[in-house]
């Protein structure tokens, strides 16, 4: 039963490029990118027990350093994506040491006031990042002479990265580690007195996170060609959030699931209803209200209660 | 004539800690030698439990000094302590409840060992960690529930495994608030018979406040009282004394 | 040297500003566990309210105005309590996600009813004549404003310290579990409280129009300012959310003016700082 769904699952990325179309080729791309984007936040949310408002920072700082050394000081693509990644690990690492002074709802609050705060840099200081114009006429890189402008090439780029990306957060979460991560989420105070150390705990998984979502920016931006910041804002942070616990934060599907719905509902939904903001809004309270555990363990519950009454 | 300190398993040195206006601990000073079975005894809001949050580091004295085997662990944090041989288990159940018994006393392992930074390697590939938890099981007799998750099992049951997991640390100082709290007669004398095979290279300090069961188990007594202590001796002694019988009797 | 008084008036009235804003957010987050997101999105609506009432009604008395403004937000405020908060109880991400939702849902619909531009807020003609004190014109709106921040904390401070509802309020602050134990009813008074600090930020919006003007994202520069004012001056603190609206009030200022595109970074700079040296924020409890 579970080959099943993993053959699904494999079936579902792997044949796009073969049957669908080019819109749709890009829309996996996209979703793709987003999983991982919300796979780095649910290390922090759903593992970790540390909600972010701030998880998109990192995403666009990534996204911009890239942008802005290839396009505006001649980088390559390969040094650029290399001091775009070190320059948001530094950040996360910095970020990551105030506000990791509080725990819940304070450390909330400060990634939130941290977040809004680089938003406000991207827009104002527009000699270096053009403000609200966004950096625009960029392009892909191509690893090992492979041009990406193609969307089915660029897809199997990202599904690589992807899946590299996954595996290595899955074995994260079930190492030893991501064990000490979880039992510092679920009881602090027993962790400390088992000998671990919560504080570095949770500040190595908040910068590994933010690696993560730095990844994330750097498909981002090679995929629009273009970074603007909005891309940094609270909005796109809540959209992330939305997307782990709608799926369900604590299991390594659910933010994939939730990430895509997301995706879905913004592209279809922004051709038909001008009211984005507004419906996100409703869905948040609708989620937290009628769903709260997510929709993956929601179904899973419900697949496991068909096979119990089919005995 | 004083010994040596580190001669002392854990020695507190005028201890003193207050909240606004509210003292709760009051130059408490204690000497413990190693091995010895120790018993902290007192009225409710005595300051008991306030005095292990200060010995485990989940609270900063006022003043004051704290050593473990010579060493001043005052500014340590409480996993700092921890590595020094600090344990201790606490008053509500602190379990991993959605977790398996063995996964439980895994943690408990792990804690110590240099492997628990390790993030690229499954948990089920350590083999010697989860023998020795199942090993660890088995002796506190709960090895066939080891795949069952701690919301399954019994008060009885999680009070074992809180101790388990405590005793898994290999501990110099174990620190024992109030183990056998809420539990039914048959699950206390499990309990008990644990606690009094601990071995001797562990020192023992308990709180309780089931004194009938408690006093077999210790050797030395201390009476608190108002964050004071009021008494601290053999057990027959302190039993005995004038000033026990006025706080448990008198106004 | 009327650089820095003039600067220095600014500060004064963004303080003010910034304590109508603030000092609700810091009842609901001391009171209710809360933070309050949707914080920044009740203070645009009173901006909004006061835009179209004081444009379309030339003479409309500002207080009054501003007091319409704030019992409509806090009305909408204590149905979104109600219907919405009330459920989550103890569930603080759920709290905190709908709380976002709702300032989404918010900010959207103003943009509807709006529009997407900026809509200037003419200063009450009674108040728009300069003052003169020691020899130097000050514009009297500003000077307004620092006192309706004085007289908000002087009526907070009255209504915590000597009234019943007060005493009611400090002691859910302090211990809820204990207060609900001595028969004080915390689910209403969460209420009360939710409507109370959306009411004075709704209010504080309308004050605010004539100098910040109403603008789709005036939520989103505001909520952060309250969160930095909150985080130094210390949780559920009245007099930290004062001093901490002023000091924020100064540095932002000053900021803007002397390095304007660094002024985010000065900013964020005392509550780097604060968080460092004193977690609990000049004027806060340590929160078990």
């Amino acid at each position: 039963m579970k080959w099943l769904g993993i053959a699904l699952i494999a079936a579902a990325f792997l044949l796009p490029p073969f049957l669908a179309g080019d819109f749709y080729i890009n829309l996996a791309s996209q979703i793709l990118i987003a999983a991982i984007f919300a796979l780095s936040l649910n290390l922090l949310v759903g593992f970790g027990g540390m909600t972010s408002l701030g998880h998109a920072s990192y995403l666009g700082v990534a996204a911009y350093i890239s942008a802005l050394l290839t396009s505006r000081y001649g980088f390559g693509h390969g040094a650029a994506a290399l001091i775009s990644i070190g320059g948001t690990v530094a950040m996360a690492a910095l970020f990551g040491v105030i506000a990791l002074r509080a725990t819940g709802l304070g450390f909330l609050m400060i990634t939130l006031a941290l977040s809004q705060v680089l938003w406000g840099l991207a827009y104002r200081m527009s000699d270096i990042t053009n403000g609200d114009n966004g950096v625009s006429g960029l392009t892909r890189p191509a690893p090992f002479g492979i041009s990406l402008e193609n969307p089915v090439a660029f897809y199997w780029f990202v599904l690589i990265v992807a899946v590299i990306a996954f595996a290595t957060m899955a074995i994260f979460v079930s190492s030893a580690f991501g064990s000490s991560l979880q039992g510092v989420r679920d009881q602090p105070r027993r962790m400390a007195a088992l000998g671990f150390n919560p504080w570095m705990i949770r500040w190595i998984t908040f910068v590994y996170a933010g690696f993560w979502a730095g990844i994330s920016g750097l498909l981002y931006v090679y995929y629009n060609k273009y970074i603007h910041p909005t891309s940094l804002s609270t909005t796109s942070s809540a959209e992330a959030l939305l997307g782990v616990i709608a799926g369900g934060s604590g299991t390594l599907g659910g933010p994939v699931v939730g990430a895509a719905l997301v995706l879905l509902l913004k592209n279809y939904v922004s051709a038909y209803v001008e009211r984005w903001n507004m419906l996100l809004g409703l869905v948040f309270l609708f989620i937290v209200l009628v769903m709260p555990a997510g929709i993956v363990p929601g179904v899973t519950r419900l697949i496991a209660n068909l096979g119990r009454r089919s005995r | 004539m004083n010994p040596p300190s580190s001669s002392f398993a854990l020695e507190i040195v005028g201890l003193k800690k207050a909240f606004g206006g509210l003292v709760v601990t009051q130059d408490v000073s204690l000497a413990i030698r190693p091995g010895e079975r120790r018993l902290m005894i007192g009225p409710n809001g005595a300051g008991k439990t306030t005095l292990f949050n200060q010995i485990s580091g989940d609270m900063r004295p006022n003043s004051g000094q704290i050593k473990l085997f010579g060493t001043d662990i005052t500014p340590l944090a409480p996993y700092q302590r921890a590595h020094l041989g600090l344990s201790r288990t606490y008053q509500i159940i602190t379990l991993f409840s959605g977790d398996t018994l063995e996964h439980n006393i895994t943690l408990g392992l792990l804690g110590l060992r240099p492997a628990r930074w390790q993030m690229w390697l499954p948990m089920s590939s350590y083999r010697d960690l989860s023998t020795e938890a199942r090993r660890i099981l088995d002796t506190v007799g709960l090895l066939h529930l080891a795949q069952h998750p701690i919301s399954e099992i019994a008060y009885g049951e999680k009070r074992r495994v809180e101790l388990a997991m405590a005793l898994a640390q290999k501990p110099r100082v174990l620190l024992l608030d109030e183990p056998l709290a809420g539990l039914s007669n048959t699950e206390r004398s499990a309990v008990k018979a644990l606690i009094a095979s601990i071995p001797r290279k562990t020192t023992l300090i308990m709180i309780e406040h089931d004194m009938d069961t408690a006093l077999d188990l210790a050797e030395t007594v201390t009476l608190l009282n108002y964050g004071r202590i009021i008494v601290d001796g053999e057990r027959d002694a302190v039993i005995a004394d004038q000033r026990t019988r006025e706080v448990y009797l008198g106004a | 040297m009327q650089f820095w008084i003039i600067q220095g008036l600014n500060s004064l009235s963004l303080g003010g500003l910034l304590f109508l804003l603030s000092s609700g957010f810091s009842l609901i987050f001391g009171l209710m566990r809360l933070a309050n997101l949707t914080h920044g999105a009740f203070f645009m609506l009173g901006t909004y309210f006061g835009a179209t009432a004081l444009r379309a009604w030339d003479g409309l008395n500002l207080w009054i105005t501003a007091l319409g403004a704030g019992l409509v937000v806090a009305a909408i405020g204590g149905l979104f309590e109600r219907l919405v908060l009330t459920r989550l109880r103890g569930n603080t991400l759920g709290q905190v996600l709908v709380t976002l939702g709702m300032s989404f849902i918010i900010a959207d619909g103003c943009l509807v009813l709006w529009g997407g531009d900026s809509i200037p807020v003419p200063t009450p003609q009674s108040l728009q004549a300069p003052t003169r004190l020691f020899g130097f014109v000050f514009p009297t709106y500003r000077l307004v404003l620092v006192g309706c921040a004085v007289v908000a904390a002087v009526a907070l401070y009255y209504l915590l310290e000597r009234t019943r509802l007060g005493a009611m309020i400090r002691a859910g602050v302090d211990d809820r579990q204990m207060a609900r134990a001595v028969g004080i009813p915390v689910s209403n008074l969460f209420t009360i409280v939710f409507c109370l600090g959306a009411g004075i930020a709704g209010a504080g919006g309308v004050l605010g129009g004539p100098i910040l003007s109403a603008y789709p994202g005036l939520d989103a520069d505001m909520l952060p300012l309250a969160l930095i004012v909150v985080i130094l001056g210390g949780i559920g603190s009245l007099l930290g959310a004062f001093i901490g609206s002023f000091i924020i009030g100064f540095i932002y200022t000053f900021g803007s003016a002397l390095f304007p595109e660094l002024s985010y970074i000065i900013l964020f700079l005392p509550m780097i700082l604060v968080l460092a040296f004193r977690p609990q924020g000049l004027f806060g409890r340590v929160v078990t």
